[in-house]
C-alpha cells in the first residue's frame, strides 16, 4: 500500500468508528432521547408514572373548558386519551386540534401540566387556503 | 485530470483565480438578497396559523441549511487534505469554520426568537436543537483546535480528524425529527414534497441561493488572505507586494 492509500484507510476506518460508537450509543439511549411520550405510550406503562413527564399530542375537539386560569383539555393520540389540566398562559398556537406537549405527572387519571408547549407541523400555506381545505373537508 | 486539479489547485493559481470570481459571486449574493427580501416580505403571504412570525423562517432555514452545507465542505475538505494533502483543501477547510459556526449561531437564535411566541419557550433539551447546538460546539472546538498549534501543517491534521469524526452529527440533526419524538415540526421540503404555499417556497430558495453565494464568496476572500499568509516567503508573494498589485 502507498502512504496515500493508507491515509485513505485511516479516514474511512476513523470515520467509520465514530458511527459505530454513535449507532451504538443511540441505541443504548434508547427511548430516553424521545422528548415527549404518546398517550398510548402512557397508557402501556412506557412512560414513568408517578414522576414528571412529557406527554405529547392532539388537543382533542370540544374538550376545552376554561375557568378563571385553570384549563382543561383532552390530549389524544385518536387512540388514547388523557385529561389535563393546567395554570397558566397558553402560547399561541394553542387551539383545538393542535399538536401540544405537557410536562407534568400523572395524578390518577388527570395530568396535572406545569408547562404547556405548542408544536407547530411542517404544513405553511396562507389563511385562504387552509379555509379553502376545511371546506372541502366538510 | 490529475494535472489539472494540482494546477488549479496551486496557491498561486487559486489566488488569481479566485478575484475573477469574488465579484460574480457577491452580485449574485446581493441581487437574490434583494429579490429574496422582496418575496419574503411582501410578495409571501402570513401564514394561516403562525401569521407573519412565519417571516422568521426565510432566515432560519437557509441559515440552519448552511450549518449542515459548510460542516460537510469542511469535513470533506479536511479529509482532502489528509489523505491527498493538498494545501488549498486545509486552507478551504479552516477558513470554513467561523463561517459555519456564524450560521449556526444564526440559526438557533432566530431559531428561539421564533419559539418564544409559537411554543411558548425559547429553548428546549430537544433532539433537534440539542444536535444543532453540538454543531455549534463542534464548530468552535474545530476553531480552537485549529489555532492550538503554531505549524499549520499539524493544526490541520489534527483538527481534520476532529471535523471528520464530527460529521456524524449531520445525519442525527437532519433525521432528529424523524427519529425521535421532538418540539421541532418535521422538514418541509423534501426529495419529492413540499408542505409550503409557491410563494414561501420561492421566497426561501432565494434566500437559500443568496446565503451559497455569501458563503463561496467569503471562503474565497478568506482563502485569499490565507495564502499570502502562508507563502509570504514565497517568490511570487513578493513579487505581487513589489507591484504593489491586489
Amino acid at each position: 500500500m502507498t502512504k496515500r492509500q493508507n491515509r485513505m484507510v485511516l479516514v474511512a476506518l476513523l470515520l467509520s468508528g465514530a458511527v459505530l460508537a454513535i449507532t451504538l450509543l443511540l441505541q443504548a439511549l434508547g427511548s430516553n432521547t424521545n422528548y415527549f411520550y404518546s398517550p398510548t405510550e402512557v397508557a402501556e406503562g412506557k412512560a414513568p408514572i408517578g414522576k414528571n413527564f412529557r406527554l405529547g399530542g392532539l388537543v382533542a375537539k370540544g374538550s376545552v373548558v376554561r375557568k378563571d386560569m385553570l384549563v382543561s383539555f383532552d390530549v389524544t393520540d385518536n387512540k388514547n386519551k388523557f385529561t389535563i389540566e393546567y395554570t397558566g398562559i397558553l402560547p399561541d398556537l394553542f387551539r383545538e386540534g393542535q399538536g401540544i406537549i405537557t410536562t407534568g405527572s400523572l395524578v390518577g387519571e388527570t395530568f396535572i401540566a406545569t408547562e404547556v408547549l405548542a408544536k407547530h407541523d411542517e404544513n405553511y400555506m396562507p389563511p385562504e387556503v387552509a379555509d379553502a381545505l376545511e371546506k372541502s373537508k366538510k | 485530470m490529475w494535472k489539472w486539479i494540482q494546477a488549479f489547485a496551486s496557491p498561486k493559481n487559486f489566488y488569481q483565480t479566485s478575484a475573477k470570481i469574488i465579484p460574480w459571486f457577491l452580485y449574485l449574493f446581493i441581487g437574490l438578497t434583494l429579490i429574496g427580501l422582496y418575496w419574503a416580505l411582501i410578495a409571501s403571504p402570513a401564514d394561516y396559523q403562525q401569521g407573519e412570525s412565519v417571516r422568521i423562517m426565510y432566515v432560519h432555514v437557509p441559515a440552519a441549511w448552511m450549518s449542515l452545507f459548510i460542516y460537510i465542505v469542511m469535513a470533506i475538505a479536511g479529509a482532502i487534505g489528509l489523505i491527498w494533502q493538498i494545501k488549498l483543501a486545509n486552507i478551504v477547510a479552516k477558513v470554513s469554520a467561523p463561517i459555519g459556526a456564524a450560521f449556526t449561531f444564526l440559526a438557533l437564535v432566530t431559531g428561539s426568537v421564533w419559539g418564544k411566541p409559537m411554543w411558548g419557550t425559547w429553548w428546549v433539551w430537544d433532539a433537534r436543537l440539542t444536535s444543532e447546538l453540538i454543531l455549534l460546539f463542534l464548530y468552535l472546538a474545530y476553531i480552537s483546535l485549529n489555532s492550538a498549534f503554531d505549524n499549520p501543517k499539524t493544526a490541520s491534521k489534527a483538527s481534520s480528524v476532529l471535523a471528520i469524526v464530527g460529521l456524524v452529527n449531520i445525519p442525527i440533526i437532519y433525521y432528529s425529527v424523524e427519529w425521535w419524538n421532538s418540539l421541532h415540526q418535521g422538514a418541509s421540503i423534501g426529495v419529492n414534497k413540499v408542505s409550503m404555499q409557491i410563494d414561501m417556497f420561492i421566497a426561501l430558495m432565494l434566500i437559500s441561493f443568496a446565503f451559497k453565494f455569501l458563503y463561496g464568496a467569503l471562503v474565497l476572500m478568506r482563502s485569499r488572505d490565507e495564502i499570502l499568509i502562508r507563502e509570504q516567503n514565497s517568490t511570487w508573494v513578493k513579487t505581487l507586494i513589489m507591484k504593489g498589485e491586489k
